[in-house]
């Protein structure tokens, strides 16, 4: 919605009123979904990366490679919870628009990083740093935006 | 090998989204959360054909995913997922009709920076 200093707010079309009950169960609903969408990627290919470590390298065509692969259980984790993740996108973009949903969730990748240092005791540095800041401040201008405009086809 | 992954992780992923945000603005928004009414959802999404071309442009993304895994570190992997980011915008705006203003264009393009750093 536009509030009086002409800005949109988060979780509002146009012509929902200010404050209503419309607007504040859909801005709960788009932060509760984002949330999900954003926990299960980092969680999912946290685990990925943790088991592929102990799976080792696939490069290969082979089937057989791939299914031993998944039955690694920090591999199957991860699938688990990318399962989540793609019910939670779907339902996301059910009321949101993709390019919405895209930058929003992208907080994920900063996330993914800081887990990286502190899990995996990996070095951030000062570029890295430099790139996680330009994401978080993507992310807080895109959330500002409805995330779905009314008068977009459906 | 690695760009070769990611070149087809960027494609595979970007077929995937399109087609769930083209298939999920179709079904309109979900707002019945209770069980039941959750599991009539998925058995209609099971049979919609735009969300299984996804699924099956996912397992692809996801194979290549973990092939990459295997052979690349995790804080390479997962920003270079991210190659596919500008171009699912434009798509988003030409393909889906979405109306991307100028805030999510400044946004997208923030975001496809910092991932490019994030990879450094």
């Amino acid at each position: 919605m536009i509030n009086s200093t002409g800005q949109a707010q988060a979780g509002c079309p146009q012509e929902w009123g200010h404050g209503t009950h419309e607007c504040v169960r859909h801005g709960r609903k788009t932060s509760f979904f984002t949330f999900l969408v954003v926990i299960s990627s980092v969680a999912g290919n946290f685990s990925l990366g943790w088991g592929m470590r102990q799976v080792g390298r696939l490069v290969t065509f082979s089937p057989l490679a791939y299914v031993r692969a998944v039955l690694n259980p920090w591999v199957a984790l991860g699938i688990s919870l990318l399962i989540l993740w793609l019910f939670s996108h779907m339902t996301l973009l059910s009321w949101a628009d993709l390019s919405y949903v895209l930058p929003v969730t992208s907080i994920g990748y900063v996330l993914s990083a800081l887990a990286g240092k502190l899990f995996l005791h990996e070095e951030i540095s000062h570029w890295r740093w430099a790139g996680i800041l330009l994401i978080v401040s993507g992310v807080a201008l895109v959330a500002r935006t409805a995330p779905h405009r009314s008068g977009a086809p459906i | 090998m690695r760009w070769l992954l990611v070149a087809l992780i960027a494609a595979t992923t970007t077929i995937s989204d399109v087609l769930q945000a083209a298939a999920m603005k179709r079904h309109g928004e979900i707002r019945d959360f209770r069980p039941g009414a959750l599991g009539r959802v998925l058995a209609l999404l099971a049979r919609n054909k735009l969300i299984v071309a996804s699924v099956a442009a996912m397992t692809v993304s996801f194979f290549a995913f973990i092939a990459l895994l295997s052979v690349a570190d995790l804080s390479f992997a997962v920003p270079a997922t991210a190659a596919s980011y500008v171009l699912e915008t434009v798509l988003a705006k030409y393909l889906l009709k979405e109306p991307v203003t100028l805030g999510r264009w400044a946004g997208a393009s923030l975001v496809a920076c910092g991932v490019a750093l994030l990879s450094r």
